[in-house]
């Protein structure tokens, strides 16, 4: 009685998250512009989408971005993890607290700061703000990444100690030399949660490239937000529809992966 | 939010200094932005230093107020349906929970533009739902399709923790409970509940940050009715009159570090709950 109870529920409450989904999914097959009325099938919007150039810039922009900030967000995350753990325990915690700030602020605040920040250096600089619009992104993008790299690395930075990089050096590894033959080799797996973390928030991310970002660079939130703005048409339908698909296949396949990797024997982590 | 274990002894030099990017990074474009921010709201358009941003915020009491009402509501109402939610997720057999997790952060990695875009199809009036039901209701522009609005986007945001939280309890701490005589839910109230306090806060934070500050969601959901806090910034962006946006950003920030510095004291004992 109480497990029928508890599965009605379930069923229940992810219904009402994927209704929505669903529905969107299905009125991007629509024959006819209508988001409420199911006319016929066709991949008319698909066409549509895929006939503009918008959405392969968007698309290539959004990827490049994320691949950038992703990379430049998990290396200077995991040299400070380095830092940070020989530092002394205030520093070390005044430096936690400052990189989690874009965390805990809302994204909003973020996004207005770091505008207003790009538009002083702009004027100081006297460079053109539109020109700037691919390092502003890629500037704000690692700033709001940086503290879940740290958040997954230093755990496993703790968790080594420093017994194997003293060993190392005693036995004649230069500190940078043991840093890449004895760390990095440990603190892999927490850095590739890091950078995969990383790179999905950027891809994600809207508010903070809305208010930072200028018309020469845009990407796929930022596509959507003006197809939106616009009357109804089911084209943001179809590019929704290939986004959530995309998102689906990656999780079907990280789950599989961990799965393959719990049965080896390996655990998770 | 977490919690560093490092030894005191003297620190090497050579491995502190690989810290050094990311301190001038933090400096540069954490620590300076906000002191732009500060330097903005308390200016006027020219550059004079003016308290009259900070006054002039009385104006837009009402519109905070109704921004708290609203997102107070939508994360309590996250947090009604999500405890009992994430708790059925933790006690499913181990093999479900794997799928159950993957059923959750589906929608979680899907935009929220995307989310929000697509229950403003079905609610709208002429929408999916009044063409399905033949009806002619009308949803957008009320309190309650934003408040439905931000409790169906940030829902798996409050479920996620408090689910990891309560997964981590130890079974055995129930099963002693229940041997000693508890009932189901004494077992509920007194064992699993305080555990997961941690989650419960997590999920909170993680719910009203972003609800309290949406713009997207007023926008598409309340139908241009009303205006929220984040749709006060964004018209101050949109419009130029970043003066008296920056000033809003400054107030909202302090209020929001503040009372999540306080709800830290609160679980400063335990690191769980920290999502994904």
């Amino acid at each position: 009685m109480k497990k029928h109870l508890s599965r009605i529920y379930m069923c229940l409450i992810f219904g009402i998250l994927y209704i929505p989904i669903l529905t969107l999914i299905l009125f991007s097959f629509n024959a006819t512009n209508s988001t409420a009325v199911f006319t016929g099938f066709s991949f008319r919007w698909y066409a549509e989408l895929f006939a503009s150039p918008d959405t392969f810039l968007a698309l290539s922009n959004t990827l490049i971005l994320a691949i950038c900030s992703a990379t430049l967000s998990t290396v200077i995350g995991t040299a400070a993890c380095e830092g940070i753990y020989r530092m002394r325990r205030l520093p070390a915690k005044l430096l936690n607290s400052v990189t989690n700030i874009p965390m805990m602020n809302p994204d909003i605040v973020t996004g207005m700061s770091m505008m207003l920040c790009f538009v002083a250096f702009v004027g100081v600089l006297q460079i053109d703000y539109e020109q700037f619009g691919f390092f502003a992104m890629l500037i704000a993008h690692t700033t709001f990444c940086l503290p879940y790299v740290i958040l997954s690395v230093m755990p496993r930075r703790n968790e080594l100690g420093k017994t194997y990089s003293e060993a190392a050096m005693d036995l004649g590894c230069t500190p940078l030399q043991s840093f890449f033959k004895v760390e990095l080799p440990n603190l892999m797996p927490g850095i590739l949660s890091g950078f995969v973390m990383a790179f999905t928030l950027s891809l994600d991310d809207f508010v903070i490239s809305y208010f930072v970002g200028s018309s020469s660079f845009q990407t796929l939130p930022l596509l959507i937000y003006s197809m939106t703005k616009k009357k109804v048409k089911p084209d943001m339908y179809a590019l929704s529809t290939l986004i959530i698909v995309t998102v689906f296949l990656l999780l079907l396949l990280s789950n599989i992966r961990s799965s393959k990797k719990l049965r080896k024997g390996g655990g998770r982590s | 939010m977490q919690q560093l274990d490092i030894p005191k002894k003297k620190p090497s030099f050579m491995r502190t200094i690989a810290a050094a990017p990311h301190i001038v990074w933090a400096v540069m474009f954490i620590v300076l932005p906000l002191i732009v921010v500060v330097w903005y709201a308390f200016t006027d358009a020219e550059g004079h230093v003016s308290f009259e941003n900070i006054a002039g915020l009385s104006d837009y009491a009402d519109t905070f107020l109704l921004s708290l009402e609203l997102s107070v509501i939508a994360t309590f109402v996250c947090l009604l349906i999500g405890y009992p939610l994430a708790y059925m997720m933790a006690r499913a057999p181990k093999h479900r929970q794997k799928f159950l997790v993957m059923l959750l952060m589906l929608p979680m990695w899907t935009n929220l533009l995307i989310r929000t875009y697509s229950i403003m199809a079905i609610l709208d009036d002429g929408g999916f739902l009044n063409t399905l039901l033949g009806t002619d209701l009308h949803i957008i522009g009320t309190k309650g399709a934003v408040i439905f609005g931000m409790v169906y986007d940030f829902l798996p945001y409050m479920v996620l923790p408090i689910y990891t939280c309560i997964s981590k309890i130890d079974r055995h701490m129930w099963e002693a409970a229940e041997d000693l005589g508890c009932t189901p839910f004494q077992v509920i109230r007194k064992v699993i509940l305080p555990l997961s306090t941690s989650g419960v806060v997590s999920g909170v934070t993680m719910v009203l940050v972003p609800s309290i500050s949406t713009f997207y969601i007023s926008q598409k959901l309340g139908g241009g009715t009303f205006e929220l806090i984040g749709d006060t910034i964004e018209r101050q962006f949109v419009s130029g009159a970043l003066n008296t946006g920056a000033a809003i950003s400054f107030i909202m920030m302090l209020l929001i570090l503040l009372s999540l510095a306080i709800m830290n004291r609160f679980t400063d004992a335990d690191e769980g709950g920290v999502i994904v």
